[in-house]
């Protein structure tokens, strides 16, 4: 029975594998149902991009002219709002005359922020910047030196507002978050057990409700006649807030380092304090920075909130300036698609620099 | 026997020499030291707010929750009028806030998980409209988002006169969504009925089924068989009860719309803000949940035989539930907390009545130390379930 090796005939060779007609074949007309499908959402997305295109582009008035937006309301956007309104959802109710230092304040305060991004700014100079940066924001914004006239917190307001409330409130947060999460990994039972009744106490609870009992609450804190500055007030809260967040991060960071780095640390003499700030912390911290990262977008997504205990950052600041308004009250919406394009922008930037943080760490592990 | 050493004998205690190189004395000194820090700093603030309430004349204690509230609250299902005392509008208050907690997990869950598994799409159009939406969703402040849609609902919408209606059944207007509502009738008891037999049923089925199929490998069909028992036994319940299907429809009368039952603005604005903005964080849990299975599982099941779908329901869900429960209590938990946010669109949740009655009584503690107690205990309870959730998907190892 040998019929001998007779092999069946090859399979031609495909067409096109590679290149742009491929992948447009693989991934979007693979088979009928999966043709049908990028067909109705193309019309769907082409019919929603001429309508949005027309409402917001051709149709839109673009013109600080009130009435033309009336005219135009229904069938065009009212950019004339954001034109008319935008220095005042930006800076909030600052004094009109004085505009330029919220300017110069904020671009202080980015510079430290946008330097620390690299690390080849990691130098000594760069805690020097971030003290000139602060300093130069609170005596720019506050002023009563340098022969500027003094402008009260309450008047602080829109984008400065919320850069600096994220940014200080980071700040401080950070060194609590690390002794908090050190504390909830120590094996002395009353420390540990105060760090967990703390964050979870504060993690179990709306930010709101800290915010609320930040305005309301710390006042009553404090000795009689003492009331805290409402800016502090916030800032007290938030940061608790975001401290007790942080501390799972970092303790997540800390459960990744083994035991033997402890226990090498400790041989070679270091004291436990020494151990943590020179073995243990540095190696914990790095493998958690993306979700620091992402815990800081979170809090300048959360900064608006505090629009609700009544200090106009930028949301806050949009409501100042609509709401008393009644010529331009209807194009309210127009005015939060403008925030919300500054919201999104920076929150976009921010996860992308996070992502690319990531892939920098990734590398640094491979072999 | 020779050759052995002795056990050392444990050091002595060494009673009465205090030093600071031990470990354990040092210890113990911190531990007294933070309680102690603890206890003066609770002390001098406890004083402090003693002083300022009796400075300022502010009353305090709980009594102030069988006083009439005075206040009235828009919606609710909690039967409530301003003479009510205080405690039952926080009732009403926690229940809205249960309202929108508990739909909108559900949502949350269907809209986030199509959405993650829409991440994994053969067509990319699907792939890039998924990830659009996500990074869209995710990077704007979800306060900004519930004002806009309120601003939406209350402003871009057409006055009750002029209410959009689907069919003359349903109707959208600034009043909000009206729809129909099942009339309640005594026939329905034993619709119920029916209901309750053939869930039992159901689930007895399943259970011999799936004994069967260990004891012998014989796969009956199971999903269908019990929806059969399920919807046949309540259908002939209602059979049973003479199908009293009567809806109160809602109708427009000249310058509202009527009956049925209504969903008010600010409820769907922060029900559509919150599952909306917690979606995309659910379909990113998902989409890692879904990638962490090691391809090795796909290329078995596919060479066990199954069909794609087969291996999705069989093999990649369960693996990729398990990473998925835990974050996924986590956006559980923040969209229950976000909840609170209602109070910037005048929707009565909990936060806003106890905002109004601090506002009335002056009684900032008492007030706030209720908000806290009920996020506390939603947040243990939403816990506690996802834990035993968690359980249930958990490994089992032999």
């Amino acid at each position: 029975m040998d019929h001998g090796f007779v092999p069946i005939p090859a399979r031609p060779a495909p067409t096109r594998v590679s290149g742009r007609l491929a992948w447009l074949r693989h991934n979007l007309f693979a088979s009928i149902p999966n043709a049908v499908a990028t067909l109705l959402l193309l019309a769907l997305l082409g019919w929603l991009a001429s309508k949005g295109v027309r409402w917001g582009l051709l149709q839109a008035v673009f013109v600080p002219d009130a009435d033309r937006c009336q005219a135009a309301r229904g069938i065009g956007a009212c950019w004339g709002v954001v034109v008319e309104k935008g220095t005042f959802i930006l800076l909030g109710r600052y004094p009109q005359a004085q505009l330029w230092r919220p300017l110069v304040a904020t671009l202080s305060l980015l510079v430290p922020v946008l330097a620390s991004c690299s690390t080849r700014c990691w130098r000594p100079w760069l805690a020097l910047l971030w003290a000139l940066g602060l300093g130069l924001f609170f005596a720019l914004m506050a002023g009563g030196t340098l022969g500027l006239s003094k402008v009260p917190t309450d008047q602080w307001g829109g984008l400065p507002l919320t850069i600096l409330l994220s940014v200080v409130s980071m700040g401080l947060a950070f060194p609590i978050a690390v002794l908090v999460a050190l504390g909830r990994r120590s094996t002395m039972p009353a420390i540990r057990s105060l760090c967990i009744v703390y964050i979870e106490l504060i993690r179990g609870v709306p930010l709101i409700s800290v915010l609320f009992m930040a305005s309301f609450m710390l006042p009553l804190f404090m000795p009689v006649g003492k009331s805290p500055d409402v800016l502090i007030r916030v800032i007290v809260g938030i940061t608790l807030f975001a401290a007790a967040y942080m501390a799972e991060i970092v303790r997540a960071g800390l459960q990744t380092i083994g035991n033997g780095q402890a226990e090498a640390a400790a041989s070679i003499g270091l004291r436990w304090w020494q151990a943590q700030r020179k073995v243990i912390l540095p190696q914990a911290l790095a493998a958690v920075v993306p979700s620091i990262m992402n815990n800081f977008i979170a809090l300048f997504k959360d900064t608006s909130l505090v629009t609700i205990v009544s200090l106009y950052e930028l949301t806050g600041a949009l409501s100042l300036a609509l709401g008393s308004d009644p010529n331009w009250r209807p194009f309210k919406i127009e005015a939060y698609l403008f925030i919300a394009a500054i919201y999104f922008s920076c929150c976009f930037a921010m996860s992308r620099y996070s992502l690319g943080v990531e892939r920098r760490l990734r590398r640094s592990k491979a072999r | 026997m020779p050759g052995l050493i002795p056990a050392r004998r444990p050091p002595p205690a060494r009673l009465g020499r205090l030093s600071w190189s031990s470990p354990r004395l040092r210890a113990q000194v911190y531990q007294v030291g933070a309680v102690l820090l603890l206890v003066l700093a609770i002390g001098f603030l406890a004083a402090n707010t003693l002083q300022n309430m009796r400075a300022r004349g502010i009353q305090s204690g709980f009594d102030f929750l069988l006083q009439p509230a005075g206040f009235d609250i828009g919606e609710g299902w909690v039967t409530y009028e301003s003479i009510d005392p205080y405690w039952k509008a926080f009732l009403v208050g926690l229940v809205n806030t249960l309202r929108v907690a508990l739909i909108g997990c559900v949502l949350t869950t269907v809209l986030g998980t199509l959405l993650g598994i829409g991440r994994f799409s053969r067509n990319a159009l699907v792939r890039g409209l998924c990830y659009g939406y996500v990074e869209l969703f995710r990077n704007v402040p979800v306060l900004l988002q519930l004002l806009m849609w309120y601003l939406l609902f209350t402003e871009y919408l057409p006055l009750p006169a002029e209410a959009l209606s689907f069919a003359d059944v349903a109707f959208v207007s600034k009043n909000g969504l009206s729809f129909p509502l099942l009339v309640w009738h005594s026939g329905y008891w034993s619709a119920l009925a029916g209901l309750t037999i053939g869930i039992g049923a159901g689930v007895a089925y399943g259970r011999v089924a799936r004994a069967r199929f260990e004891r012998t490998g014989v796969a009956r069909p199971v999903a269908g068989v019990i929806a059969l028992l399920v919807i046949g036994l309540a259908a002939l319940g209602l059979l049973a009860g003479g199908v009293p299907l009567e809806f109160d429809y809602p109708f427009h009368s000249d310058i509202q719309i009527e009956g049925g039952s209504t969903l008010s603005p600010e409820y769907l604005s922060v029900l559509l803000g919150l599952v909306l903005y917690t979606a995309a964080y659910v379909a990113e849990v998902v989409r890692a949940g879904i990638a962490s299975v090691p391809p090795g599982q796909h290329e078995a099941a596919a060479s066990l035989g199954l069909t794609r779908r087969r291996a999705l329901r069989l093999v990649v869900l369960p693996l990729a539930l398990r990473p998925i429960i835990p974050p996924l209590t986590n956006q559980y938990l923040n969209l229950t907390k976000n909840s609170s946010l209602a109070v910037a669109v005048g929707y009565p949740d909990v936060v806003s009545i106890a905002n109004t009655s601090l506002n009335q009584t002056g009684r900032a503690v008492e007030c706030i130390a209720i908000i806290m107690l009920v996020y506390l205990t939603l947040s243990l309870a939403t816990s506690a379930i996802m834990n035993w959730v968690n359980r249930r998907a958990a490994l089992k190892e032999r």
